[in-house]
């Protein structure tokens, strides 16, 4: 019995969401009283993936196999239901990203497994029960869901649980091999693009995000958003209205019909604050409006507010961060 | 081409969300559903390819009888016909078990639906069902086109980033934006929807791998605290030092 844990590697690192979710597997595991095991695939160095006791990971499976560096569902499942057998793994955790919920998805299917995606906290385990508290109405409520299969199957919400850190622990790593046949990699991606961040923060990862709506009056202004998000090392994003009129690409468009962020903070520059907006940003741990209009609505979810031109309040909040010691 | 689209009925995007009953059930007292906004993605694209290509298009709901007004929409905006499946959609492994039966019975070159519903945000159901019938599923998917008869070629987010991938048909597909500019039905779409067949079918057994116990609302903001504009460098300090986020 023992809890597994999927976690994605991206340039030779571990991803901050696959982080929290080794930190969430390994704290599952210390309240069944068993130990975490993690599954790692693809582009990935070995000492990262040692360094994944201090997250409470005791050991790591790896397969080197170059063909895995892109994601290729059907193969990326046949490695992690092999580990899941090996581990007779009773929980597998995943981070809730494109990439583990669609694993995490097909694994409920062939190992007969409960799933919970969207997770925001640690489940309570009580007796027979095993309930986990899950994001819905798009970030309107929580449900307690029980999992009531023997195998639970947990996708964990983006900066909802923190980074656990075990000072100098690592982990050992040892190598996995699913046997991958050709026919395993049938649909294998064309080509894979990657943003241009001009190492700048990739906004599903951000932990501050400084986002521009209509009110920003045009793209020649974005400089001050992007400035700003420099100074905070931050990812930049922008309302629906934005993007549809391209301001800003597809990619950074936050909300309903959007991606959904959770950061830390999240700075909104003259977006009115729809519901449809505040949909996919309410989960976000302080908020802050910059908007002329004193009657926003985006100000009754706020935390902390100005009321002003953001053309004018962004060059001081430049400037303030500036000063700041970093 | 046959598509099968699969739409799911949620609360209207600007609902107010409530639980009555100790917590226990969403309360639908005075809600306004919709099509589940990223279904129609799905559905549009589909009417497009479809009059690019010929075939047809076929909805289907897993859903009980309140559902069929938005369903009759559907049909409106430019499906051929309907398939509800009587039950109560309990989890998200309940209902790809019944799109699963659906399609296998009806042949489908393209299976296509939402990246999630706006309601339960599981963000599950077109993947299981990929598994479950064996055939590739590509979510989700912002870009849609066909290459030849037998290939499509879309283009997937991934964090970070997009991939560009080419199946052979049969697959699923999930949608969202940009993938088209969803569509609203004209008067003579609705005219003609109602002498659209909508089929009923029972639920083809199948089990639910989870319950809904609670529910519970996050706490409320305690009000927000405004600096004056003349003095914004002074929210930057408190960020650091009271909201300790910087
Ligand atoms: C089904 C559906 C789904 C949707 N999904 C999304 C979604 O995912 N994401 C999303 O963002 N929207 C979504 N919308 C649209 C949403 O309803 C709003 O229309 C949109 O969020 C408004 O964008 P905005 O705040 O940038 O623009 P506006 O509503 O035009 O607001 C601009 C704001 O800027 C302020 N302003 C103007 N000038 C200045 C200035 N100089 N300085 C400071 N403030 C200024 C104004 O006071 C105003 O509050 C959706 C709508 C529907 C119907």
């Amino acid at each position: 019995m023992s809890v597994l844990v999927f976690v994605e590697g991206l340039n030779g690192e571990i991803k901050k969401s696959s982080l929290e979710a080794a930190s969430y597997g390994s704290q599952v595991a210390q309240a069944m009283g068993t130990s975490a095991t993690a599954v790692a695939i693809g582009d990935v160095h070995e000492d990262a993936l040692a360094r994944l006791g201090e997250q409470g990971i005791s050991k790591v499976l790896y397969d080197a196999d170059d063909r895995l560096k892109q994601f290729v569902a059907d193969a990326y499942v046949k490695v992690i239901a092999k580990a899941a057998q090996q581990e007779s793994a009773k929980v597998l955790v995943f981070s809730n990203s494109n990439i583990g919920a669609a694993v995490g998805s097909k694994l409920a299917v062939r190992l007969n497994g409960s799933l919970a995606t969207n997770v925001t906290e640690l489940p309570k385990i009580d007796g027979g029960n095993f309930t986990v508290t899950r994001g819905v109405f798009s970030g309107k409520a929580f449900a307690q869901v029980n999992l009531t299969s023997d195998l639970k199957i947990i996708a964990v919400k983006k900066n909802s649980t923190d980074i656990i850190s075990n000072g100098g622990t690592s982990a050992t790593v040892e190598k996995i091999s699913a046997d991958l046949a050709e026919s395993d990699f049938a649909v294998a991606p064309k080509e894979t693009v990657m943003q241009e961040t001009d190492g700048g923060v990739l906004l599903p990862e951000a932990e501050i995000v400084v986002s521009g709506g209509r009110g920003m009056k045009g793209p020649e202004n974005w400089h001050l958003i992007e400035e700003l998000a420099k100074e905070l090392g931050a990812a930049t994003a922008c309302s629906k209205p934005v993007s549809d009129i391209g301001w800003r690409p597809h990619h950074e468009h936050v909300g309903q019909t959007g991606i959904t962020v959770s950061p830390n903070l999240y700075i909104a520059a003259g977006i009115s604050g729809a519901i449809q907006h505040l949909a996919g940003v309410n989960s976000s741990k302080v908020i802050v409006v910059i908007n002329k209009d004193p009657e926003a609505p985006f100000f009754k979810a706020a935390d902390y507010g100005i009321v002003g031109d953001a053309l004018e309040v962004l060059p001081k909040l430049i400037e303030a961060a500036k000063a700041l010691d970093k | 081409m046959k598509i099968l689209v699969c739409i799911s009925n949620v609360p209207d995007t600007t609902s107010k969300i409530n639980f009555t009953g100790d917590n226990k059930e969403f309360d639908k007292n005075g809600v306004q559903y919709v099509i589940n906004p990223w279904d129609e993605y799905a559905l549009t694209r589909a009417i497009e390819l479809k009059e690019a290509k010929g075939g047809s298009v076929t909805v289907l709901n897993v859903g009980e009888a309140d559902a069929e007004p938005n369903i009759r929409k559907a049909l409106a905006i430019g499906a051929d016909d309907a398939i509800r499946v009587n039950a109560h959609p309990k989890d998200a492994f309940f209902v790809a078990q019944q799109i699963t039966a659906i399609a296998k019975e009806g042949g489908y070159d393209m299976i296509l639906m939402g990246k999630e519903s706006i309601d339960y945000n599981g963000f599950q159901v077109h993947n299981m069902v990929g598994e479950m019938m064996g055939i590739p599923s590509v979510t989700p998917a912002f870009k849609l086109d066909m290459v030849d008869d037998s290939t499509a070629r879309l283009e997937r987010e991934i964090e970070g980033g997009k991939e560009v991938v080419e199946v052979k048909l049969p697959f699923v597909a999930s949608a969202q934006q940009p993938m088209c500019e969803p569509r609203i039905p004209n008067m003579r779409g609705i005219m003609t929807a109602r002498t659209k067949p909508l089929k009923v079918v029972e639920a083809a057994g199948g089990e639910a791998k989870s319950e809904y116990v609670n529910y519970s609302k996050p706490e409320k903001k305690s009000g927000v605290k405004l600096i004056d504009a003349d003095n914004a460098g002074e929210l930057i300090k408190l960020l650091r030092n009271e909201a300790k986020v910087l």
